[in-house]
């Protein structure tokens, strides 16, 4: 399989050199196409700094990240936001709608600041509108929305132009279980039936579970890996579980 | 401790208070300048009936600074309101750290102050800067050399420009404390938040309402130039004023469910980059916005007018003096008044030459050339009587006319000799004929009404028709507009002298030199009425010229002053609006740049968005000012309107570089805001 992406021992400072942090450790792993991988860690682990390498919304101060074979941090300007509308796709825990738009023009709006015609852009929408269970609500506004829609026209948004990441940023953290549970069988759907890859970070483990792989991260290192194999979802569940009450008090807020 | 808290937030926050700041500085130094006109005039060489007028301006423009203080005032305390409920959360922070209330407002008072100082001195620097400038401005406008330059300051001016704004200030102080009291720490908190939803209009009610505001405006419009001779209440015009707002207002309540309905229709455009973006924001402004649109454009709208008409009144009023008083003198003998004596009556009608003579003035030796002539009325003739089959018609339109006035009548000779004077077109008429001229325009329609009907005249005893079927263009006496009601040329033949009404003589000077003729000017004017004789009436080109200068400039500065401060808090209060969002803009602004937008095609969507928003009511305040000028002209008439081209041009540049100026620094602020 081809490696969308590919991490080659970056590291993140942040300060002086007198007082130095390392956000990012040392860090190298793969992610393979048609993967659905979760990054696991306590708040201030370095996850959401590796997220936002891997964005290109920060930078890395050494190392490379390769999507698609492209090196990444070599990017500037408005090369990086030609790589961000074309090979990624956003998922953020506060869905970031823009709220004076419908749900239909949020989807839109992806393909048409990729300079789409306007004739190909709606039946795209009403696609992927399908695929997420979202076709009742595409005339209304965010604010019309429940939580569990808003997130699912944002990840509708996120994966309308085919990118070769979804990176999705603590997806499930502002809904209630149900529409988390709503949501993340739609992301195994993406993947399973899409063949969608997709890079999730979160701290909940019952959102990782749905992944098929598990990164956990602890002090900007990586601490542990897990595959899912042929578990059913309920025992990779229980497998994370103990991982987490490996790291003890560290993930204490994992549950 | 508080004080530099006060000053570190103003240096902080420089980029939200930048509007606020351009805005009162702006206010500070035009309000210095008109109030030092008086001192920008005293260096100029004007004759005393100028130096009056000017006396008259300076106290016209006193009074209006007062309701111009009141509109700087409603507008520095909506800016200064507005700022601080941006700061809620910061004020929030305060009250959570166990600062009292007290202390709080102690820290707002400093900021005022802190600003006020600031603005005061800036915007008296510029406005005393800028009365260098203008002071050339009012020689222009009153005609007048510059004796020499000198530096002006004028004192009174500056002290009361301090004092009006320190009372501001102290309104704005007392509000903020007011504001900060009353506050509950939870909404400080929450005040943040935008709790607006989008309200969506039903498109299909939108474009009813919006037929119906282009219906309303289209009647008022109509009524207030075509048809405006229909116009005869003042709350009739009131009326066509109301229904023209309630137009605007429903006009921007349906604009954005108008155009979004026609826009998103346009699929190929709307779903084009940031297009549907752009539009939204745009929308949702518009939608939010609808009263402080409907009023910027009303108070655009009479800047525009204002500007436009005040200008307009001066310079005709310069181009028709040569046009309006040909002659130097005149003098005019009325044979009846209730005020003379039974000595003067009975030697009222020695001739004017005579009279002068007698008192030992001989005026033929100061005229190169001069007409002598009669003026003849007779119950007759009267009003009424002239308007003959057309009177009925006349009197549904015109309320006001009094028909009994009598006629004035002057024998064609007469006339052709004072039109050859003053250059103009002499006529030639049968014995059975009459002519009327007149130059007032209402009155023209109303004479053309009894002409057309071919009315005939009786007069001592002749029968007279018309001999044109309309009036001619003319005048008699000089003066500073177009005021002849009309006046009757007949034949020589016909006049009984027993019917003379009054006596005229108009003429020219021997003399071209400016001391000459005020000294000739002086002696006339010397002359007294006695016990036994009245002196003549008399109006002179000079004093014509004064008045009508001095009327003309007081009417432009008034309206270049209210002009102005209209014009900057309209663009104030847009500017305000438009960036007083700009954390919500932030927001998405963030998001466009995570979705991998370009700067150059964000910055491209926040200029489209920006120059709408301020394009909107502009394009709605000059289509209302086609229509408003075009009635403003009509009232303006008898001054004429001939220079309308110039003043439109002067508008357009001091609506450019003010409202354009906002426009600009709005833009960038709100850039800057949006950056990372």
């Amino acid at each position: 399989m081809e490696n969308i992406l590919k991490i080659d021992q970056i590291e993140k400072y942040y300060g002086s050199k007198v007082n130095l942090t390392k956000a990012i450790d040392d860090i190298s792993f793969q992610v393979d196409e048609g993967e659905f991988v979760a990054i696991m860690g306590a708040s201030g682990s370095g996850k959401t700094t590796l997220l936002n390498c891997i964005s290109t919304i920060d930078r890395v101060t050494t190392g490379h990240i390769y999507v698609g074979g492209e090196d990444i941090t070599k990017l500037k300007g408005n090369a990086l936001n030609k790589f961000r509308r074309e090979k990624l796709g956003f998922i953020f825990q506060d869905f970031n709608l823009l709220d004076t738009m419908t749900a239909y023009e949020n989807i839109a709006l992806a393909l048409s600041i990729q300079n789409v015609p306007a004739a190909k852009i709606d039946s795209k929408v009403q696609k992927v509108a399908k695929e997420l269970d979202i076709e009742s609500v595409l005339q209304k506004y965010p604010y019309q929305m429940s939580g569990g829609q808003k997130q699912r026209v944002a990840s509708a948004r996120a994966i309308i132009t085919d990118p070769k990441l979804i990176l999705a940023d603590e997806p499930t953290g502002a809904l209630d279980s149900k529409a988390a549970k709503l949501l993340l069988e739609r992301f195994a759907y993406l993947n399973k039936n899409l063949k969608a890859t997709i890079l999730m970070v979160t701290h909940d483990s019952f959102t990782a579970s749905y992944a098929g792989r598990i990164i956990f991260i602890k002090d900007g290192r990586i601490f542990h890996e897990l595959h899912r194999g042929q578990d059913s979802r309920k025992d990779f569940f229980d497998k994370i579980i103990d991982v987490v009450t490996l790291l003890g008090g560290d993930l204490n807020d994992a549950l | 401790m508080l004080f530099k808290l006060s000053f570190q937030n103003i240096k902080k926050s420089i980029k939200d208070y930048a509007i606020y700041f351009f805005t009162l500085i702006l206010g500070v130094a035009i309000f210095y300048v008109f109030n030092s006109i008086e001192t920008q005039s005293a260096m100029l060489a004007v004759s005393s009936d100028t130096r009056e007028i000017i006396e008259l301006l300076t106290t016209t423009l006193s009074g209006v600074s007062v309701f111009i203080a009141f509109v700087l005032g409603f507008l520095v305390i909506y800016a200064s309101r507005f700022l601080m409920k941006r700061r809620n959360k910061e004020f929030g922070l305060y009250l959570v750290l166990g600062m009292g209330k007290r202390k709080v407002s102690l820290i707002l008072f400093f900021e005022t102050l802190l600003i006020g100082i600031i603005s005061l001195v800036v915007g008296l620097v510029i406005g005393v800067a800028a009365s260098q400038l203008t002071s050339v401005f009012v020689a222009k406008m009153f005609e007048a050399d510059m004796t020499k330059y000198q530096f002006i300051f004028s004192k009174d001016a500056c002290i009361k420009t301090v004092l009006y704004f320190a009372i501001i200030y102290l309104i704005v102080i007392l509000f903020n404390t007011f504001s900060i009291n009353k506050c509950k720490l939870i909404d400080l908190f929450q005040g943040g938040k935008k709790s607006e939803s989008v309200k969506v209009k039903n498109s299909w009610v939108c474009i009813i309402v919006f037929v119906i505001a282009v219906a309303l405006l289209g009647s008022a419009y109509y009524h207030v130039t075509g048809g405006y001779e229909d116009i005869q209440k003042m709350n009739q015009i009131l009326w066509y004023i109301a229904m023209g707002c309630i137009g605007t207002f429903l006009i921007f309540w349906s604009l954005s469910g108008l155009l979004l309905k026609v826009v998103s229709s346009m699929k190929g455009i709307y779903y084009k980059g940031l297009n549907s973006f752009t539009f939204r924001q745009l929308s949702s402004r518009v939608n939010t916005n609808v009263f402080s649109m409907t009023i910027i454009c009303l108070m655009l709208f009479i800047t525009i007018c204002v500007l436009g008409s005040g200008l307009t009144v001066r310079n005709s009023m310069v181009a028709n003096l040569n046009e309006l008083a040909p002659a130097d003198i005149q003098f005019c003998q009325f044979y009846e008044d209730e005020e003379y004596t039974k000595k003067q009556k009975n030697n009222i009608d020695t001739p004017i030459l005579e009279l002068y003579q007698k008192f030992g003035c001989d005026l033929k030796s100061y005229f190169k050339e001069y007409v002598q002539f009669y003026m003849y009325a007779t119950p007759e003739c009267t009003m009424g009587d002239t308007l003959g089959s057309a009177m009925e018609e006349i009197t549904k339109q015109f309320l006001f006319l009094q028909y009994d006035t009598q006629e004035k009548i002057i024998k064609l000779s007469d006339y052709n000799n004072l039109a050859k004077l003053y250059g103009k077109e002499t006529f030639s008429i049968k014995e059975d004929e009459y002519i009327v001229v007149a130059d007032f325009d209402a009155m023209v329609t109303v004479r053309n009404a009894g002409l057309q009907a071919g009315t005939k005249l009786s007069l001592f005893g002749h029968n007279l028709k018309p001999k044109y079927k309309e009036c001619k263009d003319g005048f008699i006496e000089m003066s500073g507009g177009h005021l002849n009601e009309g006046i009757f040329i007949v034949p020589d033949s016909v006049v009984d002298e027993s019917y003379r009404n009054r006596e005229y003589v108009i003429a020219n000077y021997n003399t071209n030199s400016k001391d000459k003729i005020a000294k000739i000017e002086k002696e006339i004017e010397s002359m007294k009425n006695t016990k036994d004789y009245v002196m003549p009436g008399t109006d002179t080109r000079t004093e014509i010229a004064d008045a009508s200068i001095g009327l003309g400039a007081i009417v432009s500065f008034i309206g270049l002053y209210i002009g102005l401060i209209f014009l900057i808090s309209g663009a104030s209060i847009l500017a305000l609006k438009e960036l007083s969002e700009s954390a919500d803009n932030l927001e998405r602004f963030r998001m466009l740049r995570k979705l991998g937008v370009d700067e150059k095609q964000m910055n491209r969507a926040l200029f489209r968005q920006t120059s709408f928003f301020f394009v909107f009511p502009l394009t709605l305040a000059i289509i209302h000012s086609v229509f408003g000028m075009k009635f403003s002209v009509k009232i303006l008439e008898m001054f004429g309107s001939e220079m309308m081209i110039p003043s439109i041009i002067m508008t357009s540049v001091i609506l450019f570089v003010i409202y354009g100026g906002y426009f600009v620094i709005t833009y960038f602020s709100g850039r800057s805001m949006i950056k990372e």
